[in-house]
């Protein structure tokens, strides 16, 4: 299982190399809505509340088009056909999916952070963020690989990805923006960052059981 | 929160349970228009024959 | 046809608890100290929310029924059970922002963590019908709402959760919504409420269920007799 998942992880990587569709678009999505957010709120420079919604507001927005594109080249191709006649089973395919998702995001972020804190940002990034980071990406990745995959079903994708995947993500934006919120203050050290991780713990480890249980159901023909 | 007087508070009252008895009827009246369609399908069947 | 059975003693069952329970809040249920008249609606407000999410988990369990056993019967009922949530749900957010305006001032109020979980959850369940009825083959439509319905089923909670955690220490309670330390006459008056809107909405999940079925027969009919040579 672990062999197959890498394979079509491997595939996906090299395909998203080649043909640039989902990374370069979340990151352009990304940085434009930097500058939207300054002009909308006629600010130069944010900290606190405001600088960590904005920041994640942006993250899942930008995430959108990443799962709305997870499962395209399969779908428009008629290439999920071989992937499911090939050995490989569907929690390897959800497994390399989220795996994914969890690549692009963190290649959006390593650019989109840079460019927030260059743009917006009053005081500087600090460590702690790192982990925030990588708890709400695995929480993303395993909802939106559900969520795809859930809506490549049917002819709505583009409807249905975002009026799903949003509301899914209101425990993950409050988790992730009630962490970081104390780390834009630039006063003090975070309070309550244990709680709030706690919170995105649980959901990342339900989302991940969730999708591995029923994704067996989806994509068969 | 001081408590509102009653005639001010019969207002939202009322509208509370009105939004309720309406929400019920609004969709019995649905359900009535889709059975009165089948109703009429089957009556079209019936004289077809 | 076994949608329908049971259905005209649930219907006179309903009508009559929620005769009753309407009369005991309006001639038996004290006022209330603090919030004066306003508080009735908590009556039809609060079942109306506990019955919508128990409808939401329903249909999540009813759901996986239907993905273990393959039988479309239990995606219906899942899918009826969702359909008659939302309207409940409808009611909930009017009946709220009605309660809201009359005891705040404002038609929303943001630090009503139960509200505002509740706005959510409707949110997503509204995406049901799009989804559903974007996918034609019906077996696939079955299954990806099943999907669907098990995913937002446990997502219930945790977007509880998650809301309360973030309001909990801005905001202090001060509606009890449990009924759990309600004066005794007042509490009696919530649970036969609650068990008039628990008999309402299995009654109008059934009606629904039976209507659905008639359709889907009918359709099956049809069909036969375009087939059949005459």
């Amino acid at each position: 299982m672990i062999r197959s998942a890498s394979a079509i992880l491997r595939k996906d990587l090299r395909l998203e190399a080649r043909t640039k569709e989902s990374v370069p678009a979340m990151l352009l999505f990304s940085v434009t809505a930097f500058v939207l957010f300054h002009f909308g709120l006629d600010r130069d420079s944010l900290d606190g509340e405001l600088a960590s919604g904005v920041l994640w507001v942006t993250l899942l927005l930008a995430s959108v088009i990443g799962v709305t594109r997870l499962f395209a080249a399969e779908r428009e191709q008629g290439g999920i056909d071989g992937l499911l006649l090939s050995p490989a089973d569907r929690t390897g395919l959800f497994l390399a999916k989220a795996a994914a998702l969890f690549v692009y995001l963190a290649l959006v972020e390593l650019v989109a952070l840079p460019a927030f804190t260059l743009l917006l940002l009053g005081p500087g990034l600090q460590p702690e963020l790192l982990l925030i980071l990588l708890l709400a990406n695995l929480g993303l990745a395993s909802v939106g690989a559900l969520v795809s995959a859930l809506a490549s079903e049917g002819r709505a994708r583009e409807l249905v990805v975002p009026l799903m995947l949003l509301p899914l993500l209101t425990p993950l934006l409050i988790a992730a923006a009630g962490a970081t919120e104390p780390l834009f203050s630039g006063d003090g050290g975070p309070e309550d960052l244990g709680r709030w991780l706690g919170l995105l713990s649980l959901y990342d480890l339900v989302f991940v059981l969730l999708s591995v249980a029923v994704f067996d159901y989806l994509l068969d023909d | 929160m001081p408590a509102l007087p009653l005639d001010e508070a019969g207002k939202y009252v009322a509208g509370a349970y009105v939004v309720f008895v309406a929400l019920i009827l609004i969709y019995v009246a649905i359900l009535g228009a889709k059975i009165a369609r089948i109703a009429r399908e089957i009556d079209e069947m019936a004289s077809e024959k | 046809m076994t949608y329908a059975r049971g259905l005209k003693p649930l219907s006179i069952a309903t009508v009559v608890a929620t005769v009753v329970g309407f009369a005991l809040v309006f001639f038996y249920a004290p006022v209330d100290a603090d919030q004066g008249f306003v508080q009735k609606i908590f009556y039809v407000h609060v079942p109306m929310a506990i019955v919508a999410l128990c409808g939401f988990v329903a249909g999540g369990i009813m759901a996986i029924k239907h993905l273990r056993s393959r039988d479309p019967s239990w995606d219906m009922r899942s899918y009826v059970a969702i359909h008659m949530s939302i309207i409940l749900g409808l009611g909930v957010l009017i009946t709220g922002a009605i309660w809201a305006k009359a005891s705040w001032g404002h038609w929303w109020v943001w630090d009503e963590p139960v509200l505002v979980s509740f706005l959510v959850v409707f949110l997503l369940y509204c995406v049901y019908y799009p989804l559903r009825f974007s996918i034609e083959d019906p077996e696939r439509q079955a299954r990806a709402s099943s999907v669907f319905a098990i995913a937002a089923g446990a997502f219930v909670p945790i977007n509880f959760a998650a809301v309360r955690l973030a309001e909990s220490f801005t905001h202090p309670r001060v509606l009890s919504q449990t009924g759990g330390d309600l004066p005794g006459e007042m509490r009696l008056t919530f649970l036969v409420c609650l068990a008039a809107m628990s008999l309402l909405f299995v009654t109008l999940w059934k009606l629904e269920l039976t209507s659905k079925h008639a359709a889907m027969s009918l359709k099956r009919l049809r069909t036969r007799l375009a087939a059949a040579p005459s």
